[in-house]
């Protein structure tokens, strides 16, 4: 079980962006900062960052994860918590990373760059003491549990927001506990079976009949929006960064 | 276009096949859960005592081995080693040769599928007959189990009936009562013919010799005690230190495996019939098989060796859901088989290579576990491995240049703007496979490479 350590007061955080907000969801990224700004804290985005370095590391090239890994602790400098919008990324610097820098002479430093990497929603939630979430939101949401979540308490603090926001109705779908079928370079190297269990994902997710599908990984949400529009029938998907930074929109609490 | 040997197998499957492996293990898993969180308050605590207890049983094997050893032999068991499967089989077939039988009933055990010794003995003149009922199954079919403990999961009634009909055990029935009925009566009488029985182990106690097996239809108790010479199949790493140990095991395995609270059957057995006990066989061997298991214990992936085979893992694997049991072409299928069975062909790690990339990496796996075991840590452990050997992987992407790019700031960002011709260029005519591969099933979303970056500097200099 890994969960953030509260802090004191929001202070000073650095923005991990991840590499998919970088080249596709830019919005991501700046409901992110906005989210972080409303809760007080003063965001930095090091301007010299990239990837966590996990493609790579799933597909077995683990010198060239490290290459990148060892970049990230060089643009990450400092003691400010490190916050990423993915749970995904969040674990492959404070798990992965440490697997497969086993044996090697900065393991250390490394290992101290994943202490301050937090995942957005377990930030506010675990992190700041935030336990529910002001504004509004007029929308029926289903909420996909991403699986490098598990274990962590991301999931259970995304939940928490979700349903304190005024006017949101978050419905439970079946085999929540399930994988959407992303899993990396898997999404490539066995398509058929990527692509299969998406499409049960998306089943169960349709028959809660959600206005929107949301979760804390946009990884997954490509995937399953790539398979719902392919079939021409688009489900809207939002990160959970943008739905609190909609609901505080809606709330008239943004600047 | 070639993708993994797996996912073509899962393409591959018959739609009834597919709908029997999935009904059949989301039924498992979803039973395990509720009993297991039914009957404990904090079942993760209980998977971690269990692993820890069978991590230090494998990490201390050299003390353990021979402490069994040494009370099997003072029960009156005789011990055998065997290093490989073919050691395996021929200390078999030595035993039944000295007491000159011909006939053996088995009972269900993994170490026999993976030491193939049913087609061994059949090759040497000795009549060796399943008699689990799934097993048994698989037997008439000349088929192979696709499961841990669910040898049938890819069969449905329909199909086990006409198999029935085929074999001439009675005109068309798929009732299961009837088809029970058939194989019992089958059965019943080849237990009293046999010259010896076979068992498996689930765990075998250093400190008692104990042999411990847990079974549901009662065959293994015929197996051993209708006939004069019970052989026990056990790989070394069931050794487990004490007999108090067995609580949280058995708690575990039984609900993990088939959601039950205790198996309907669970044996103790110590030695061979005593002076003082009418009945039971005259003589008990116990064969300890390694068969690749040391090396296993000598690398990074160790703790695989806790497995304590209830196939939970393949039950709420989405991968194995998708392929079933044979896509693996391995004794041992889904998550955990994805670790052992390239892992225990030792220097032939390259036949199998292919199989710990079969995971979305989703740690279902791990959570299910009831010892715990890191899956995808290892899975991920074996894919560098390979990575290491240089053995090729259809369909999944060299990462050497993109590990340049993203480890250079200037060259990152100027691939951020470049990356906007993918919105305007036919990707389906690039020759890049993943991408190919992506965009058969899925879209991209339009390219937006560099904008958070910009909103950024633009919202810094108001």
């Amino acid at each position: 079980m890994r969960s953030s350590e509260p802090v004191a007061r929001a202070g000073r955080v650095q923005l991990m962006a991840t590499c998919l907000c970088d080249a596709f969801y830019d919005d991501v990224a700046a409901a992110t900062v906005q989210v972080l700004e409303h809760l007080g804290c003063e965001v930095e985005f090091p301007a010299g960052q990239t990837c966590c370095g996990q493609p790579a590391f799933n597909a077995g090239d683990w010198p060239a994860s490290r290459r990148v890994v060892r970049h990230a602790v060089r643009t990450f400098r400092g003691d400010a918590p490190i916050i990423v919008p993915s749970g995904s990324c969040a674990a492959m610097l404070f798990h992965g990373a440490l697997l497969e820098f086993e044996g090697e002479p900065d393991r250390p430093e490394v290992e101290a760059l994943g202490r301050r990497v937090r995942e957005l929603g377990d930030f506010i939630v675990n992190g700041l003491g935030v336990k529910s979430w002001p504004g509004r939101y007029e929308r029926t949401v289903a909420f996909h549990r991403s699986c490098h979540t598990r274990g962590t308490e991301s999931s259970p603090a995304a939940a928490a927001l979700l349903r304190s926001i005024q006017g949101l109705r978050l419905v439970d779908f079946e085999e929540g506990e399930q994988c959407c079928g992303f899993g990396g370079t898997f999404s490539v190297g066995f398509p058929n079976i990527s692509s299969s269990m998406g499409n049960l994902k998306l089943g169960h997710v349709r028959a809660a009949r959600p206005d929107a599908l949301v979760s804390g990984d946009m990884s997954c949400l490509m995937h399953l929006g790539g398979l719902a529009e392919k079939a021409g029938e688009p489900l809207p998907m939002f990160h959970l960064a943008q739905v609190l930074r909609d609901a505080l929109a809606n709330g008239g609490l943004l600047p | 276009m070639k993708f993994q040997p797996i996912d073509q197998a899962a393409a591959a499957l018959g739609a009834e096949k597919r709908a029997a492996v999935q009904a059949g293990s989301k039924a498992g898993h979803e039973k395990r859960t509720k009993l297991l969180f039914e009957h404990y308050s904090d079942p993760d605590r209980l998977r971690r005592l269990a692993g820890e207890i069978k991590q230090h049983a494998i990490e201390n094997l050299d003390s353990y081995l021979p402490a069994a050893e040494a009370r099997l032999l003072a029960n009156g068991a005789k011990v055998h080693w065997a290093a490989t499967a073919g050691d395996a089989c021929a200390a078999v077939l030595g035993i039944l040769r000295s007491r000159g039988a011909t006939k053996l009933v088995k009972a269900k055990t993994m170490v026999s599928e993976e030491i193939e010794l049913a087609a061994f003995l059949e090759k040497h003149g000795i009549e060796c007959l399943e008699t689990d009922l799934g097993e048994f199954i698989v037997q008439l079919d000349g088929d192979h189990p696709s499961h841990i403990i669910k040898p049938i999961l890819h069969k449905n009634r329909r199909q086990i009936a006409e198999s029935f009909e085929r074999h001439g055990l009675g005109t068309y029935d798929d009732t299961p009562e009837e088809i029970t009925r058939r194989a019992r009566r089958f059965l019943r009488h080849k237990y009293l013919e046999a010259d010896a029985g076979l068992t498996g182990a689930n765990f075998v106690v250093a400190e008692s010799g104990r042999i411990v097996v847990v079974t549901n239809e009662g065959n293994s108790r015929f197996c051993l005690a209708a006939t004069r010479c019970h052989i026990v199949l056990a790989g070394i790493e069931k050794i487990v230190p004490r007999d108090r140990d067995l609580g949280p095991l058995l708690n575990l395995l039984a609900r993990s495996g088939t959601a039950q609270q205790l198996t309907v059957y669970t044996e103790f057995i110590s030695g061979p019939r005593s002076p003082s006990q009418p009945d039971g066989p005259d003589e008990m061997h116990v064969i300890f098989v390694d068969n690749g298991r040391s090396e296993v214990l000598a690398g990074d992936c160790r703790d695989i060796l806790r497995c304590i085979r209830c196939g939970a893992c393949l039950n709420v694997c989405p991968v194995y859901r998708q392929a079933g049991g044979h896509a693996y072409r391995s004794v041992y299928p889904g998550p955990v088989g994805a670790v052992l069975s390239p892992l225990m062909l030792g220097g032939r790690f390259s036949e199998k290579a292919d199989l710990p990339k079969a995971s979305s990496l989703c740690g279902a796996c791990n959570e299910v576990c009831p010892v715990n075991i890191p899956i995808p840590d290892l899975l991920l452990r074996l894919r560098a491995r390979a990575q290491r050997e240089g053995i090729s992987s259809p369909g999944v992407p060299p990462f050497g240049a993109w590990s340049v790019l993203a480890s250079r700031p200037a060259a990152w960002r100027a691939a951020l703007i470049a990356g906007r011709a993918i919105d305007h260029i036919p990707t389906r005519l690039l020759p890049v496979p993943a991408l190919r591969a992506w965009e058969n099933t899925r879209t991209l979303p339009p390219w937006r490479g560099g904008e958070f970056r910009r909103w950024w500097e633009k919202r810094r200099k108001r």
